[in-house]
């Protein structure tokens, strides 16, 4: 199904938010202003814009430590996740999360896990709140491969599948559990199979391309909202970094550089682009003009976040009970 | 105040009642289900879950009859899935619910330690403040009839060394409605403990529903020779050592943390400035366990106080075992504190 043009628009704006704001966290980063762990989605983006793209902003959404992707396409504000990387008291978590954990409740992100697979069950859980009040919010769980492995993920999928709740859950295979490849890992290859012992519905998709993310997002929104329980979309896909850090990892042998390669001419922007182009929806001009503004939004974020107060020793010991 | 009285037994409450008709008796097991009956009537946030929270025996008469009345969504029977269920739990109770986890074994709270400690306990910190998370979790301490290993563990100091975590574990009927009312309406997660052998005990329970502010103990028998600081089902254990001490013309004074995180510590240095001696009995294990804790506070902040080392009644660090003989052997009870006592006001 071909999207209407100003939704493709905003899925490359939505990609391309992420991308830039990620490069300039790869170029900031060894000025160690930066003092947390970065685990860096570039390469991913399509999956959290094409996903996103579906949710209004009362809808939940629960994530992971990769998770910058996710709160920027949800609509979380951009100033107070790079105020978090610098630890600042304007951070999204008021600098007590880092890069791993945010949130941003005003879009309905309730927070992200670095216990793979630890959010799965909230976003379920949120999913059983909306059911039992009577209202039509729809929750998004965001997890990796990784979280496959676990079995608070089965146990997840079976309550929601029994309960019919209205949850969506997407995975994001990228093959790799930190340095350990899904073959290493996984009896089967195909996680969204998996939905199938459950009675529900897996779709597997083509993580970079952001139109079938969407589409097939769309399908498993919409089969949420209607009440009749959970799908599990599997979206393939490649991170260009290590599991952590701005780096890559091929140097160190923890993947082979050809693979990256090859994956790098798979990038899902650059593909979106050509196809916008060719298409007439997008030219070079236009396409400049969306690059300027993200940037110019990326300069103040960092400008914002470097100019905001650090925490008070005292803070310590706040926020710990409501 | 009737409800800082303890009742030995059912006769002795009976007697009470003679002299005062007001008091009004309910076993320690009804007095949380009438609190979560209320609750269920009173406030359409609160909702209970839990494996076998629907099922007949009512998980030993806590749930009984809930699900027939207040409907199965409300209270919720879970698949045995510890760790799966608490996380949804939690999701639910940052999604705006005031959700009532419910575990028939403390024990089986192991497998959900990934949602408790990495979780549940850590959402407000970890995220500034921006969040909470009001989550209550009940479970429940075997004792005996061979319950042995895994149907019997006492595992407050584990949850106890969790920040973020609030520890309640009440001992007397009153105490169970009115914590359980507070803990759900906390908005914080809260691990609620509850021992087996505290059901069948009697107390005055007012009908209405109330609070009972969590972090403040209560003394419940003064005595000028020696604290006794008592957890959950070692109160009635210490009030029995405390009658056949005064025989013997050693006063006892009884204090029920009632709240373990956070822990007054205030109500207790507050009676060994009277005292000057301490025993700990705990129903949990003593190497590493919450007893540890009581006499470090005082060791470290009224060792000036003390006329004698701090003694403990705790657990021997082995599993609780099946045969009765090694079960006796394996428990603490008022013998335990008695010896205990005389071991520092010699």
């Amino acid at each position: 199904m071909e999207l209407d043009t100003t939704v493709q628009i905003e899925l490359y704006k939505s990609m391309l938010r992420v991308r830039l704001l990620e490069e300039k966290v790869v170029e900031l980063y060894p000025d160690q202003e930066m003092k947390c762990p970065v685990h860096l989605c570039i390469g991913q983006e399509a999956i959290a814009a094409g996903v996103c793209a579906h949710l209004k902003s009362d809808d939940y959404l629960f994530s992971n430590h990769r998770g910058h992707g996710h709160y920027l396409a949800k609509g979380g504000d951009m100033r107070a996740l790079v105020a978090e990387f610098y630890g600042r008291t304007t951070g999204c978590s008021r600098g007590k999360g880092g890069s791993m954990h945010i949130i941003d409740t005003d879009v309905g992100l309730l927070g992200t896990s670095a216990i793979v697979g630890g959010g799965i069950p909230m976003g379920v859980g949120a999913a059983l709140a909306a059911t039992l009040r009577g209202e039509d919010q729809v929750s998004v769980v965001f997890f990796g491969d990784g979280a496959f492995d676990e079995g608070v993920f089965y146990e997840s999928y079976n309550f929601a599948t029994l309960k019919k709740l209205p949850v969506i859950f997407i995975c994001e295979n990228n093959f790799y559990a930190t340095n350990s490849p899904q073959r290493a890992r996984h009896a089967g290859s195909r996680i969204a199979d998996a939905a199938l012992v459950f009675g529900s519905t897996g779709i597997c998709v083509d993580g970079n391309d952001v139109e079938a993310v969407h589409n097939a997002a769309g399908t498993a929104v919409e089969h949420a909202r209607a009440g009749k329980g959970p799908m599990l979309v599997e979206a393939l896909t490649y991170r260009w970094k290590g599991h952590v850090g701005p780096g890559t990892d091929f140097e160190a042998g923890c993947r082979s550089e050809a693979e990256l390669r090859e994956w790098i001419d798979r990038c899902p922007i650059k593909s979106f682009r050509t196809k916008l182009i060719e298409n007439g929806i997008l030219n070079t001009e236009t396409n400049n003009r969306i690059a300027e503004a993200i940037t110019d939004e990326i300069e103040e974020a960092f400008q914002f976040a470097m100019d905001s107060p650090l925490p008070e020793p005292s803070d310590l010991l706040t926020d710990l009970f409501s | 105040m009737p409800w800082t009285k303890v009742y030995s037994d059912r006769s002795e409450f009976d007697l009470a009642v003679e002299k005062d008709p007001a008091l009004r008796g309910l076993t320690y097991r009804d007095a949380i289900l009438e609190a979560s009956t209320q609750l269920l009537e009173s406030d359409s946030d609160f909702f209970i879950l839990g494996e076998g929270v629907d099922d007949p025996g009512g998980v030993f008469g806590t749930t009984k009859g809930l699900a027939e009345r207040f409907g199965t969504e409300r209270v919720m029977d879970t698949p045995l899935a510890e760790n799966g269920i608490t996380g949804v739990a939690m999701g639910a109770a940052l999604a705006g619910m005031r959700p009532l986890l419910v575990h028939m074994r403390v024990d089986f709270m192991t497998i959900s330690l990934d949602q408790i400690a990495n979780h549940a306990a850590k959402w407000s910190y970890m995220f500034g403040g921006a969040v909470n998370v009001p989550l209550t979790i009940r479970a429940i301490i075997g004792r005996g009839w061979g319950s042995a290993a895994q149907h019997s563990q006492s595992l407050q100091a584990m949850f106890t060394q969790v920040p973020g975590l609030k520890v309640v574990m009440p001992a007397t009927p009153y105490d169970a409605k009115g914590l359980l009312v507070s803990s759900i309406y906390d908005d914080n997660p809260v691990i609620f403990i509850e021992h087996r052998g505290l059901y069948e005990t009697v107390g005055h329970v007012p009908k209405e529903l109330y609070n009972i502010e969590l972090g403040h103990g209560v003394v419940r028998r003064e005595g000028a020779d020696v604290t006794i600081v008592a957890i959950s089902q070692m109160l009635s254990e210490a009030i029995k050592a405390a009658r056949r001490l005064s025989n013997e013309g050693i006063e006892c004074e009884i204090i029920d943390l009632r709240t373990l995180l956070p822990m007054d510590k205030g109500i207790i240095i507050e009676s060994v400035k009277k005292t000057g001696r301490l025993v700990v009995a705990d129903t949990g294990w003593k190497e590493g366990g919450y007893s540890a804790e009581v006499s470090a506070v005082i060791a470290e902040e009224a060792f000036d106080l003390l006329k004698a080392p701090v003694q403990r009644v705790a657990l021997p660090n082995v599993p609780t075992p099946a045969s009765h003989v090694l079960e006796a052997a394996f428990y603490k009870g008022e013998n335990d504190i008695i010896e205990a006592v005389k071991r520092v006001v010699r």
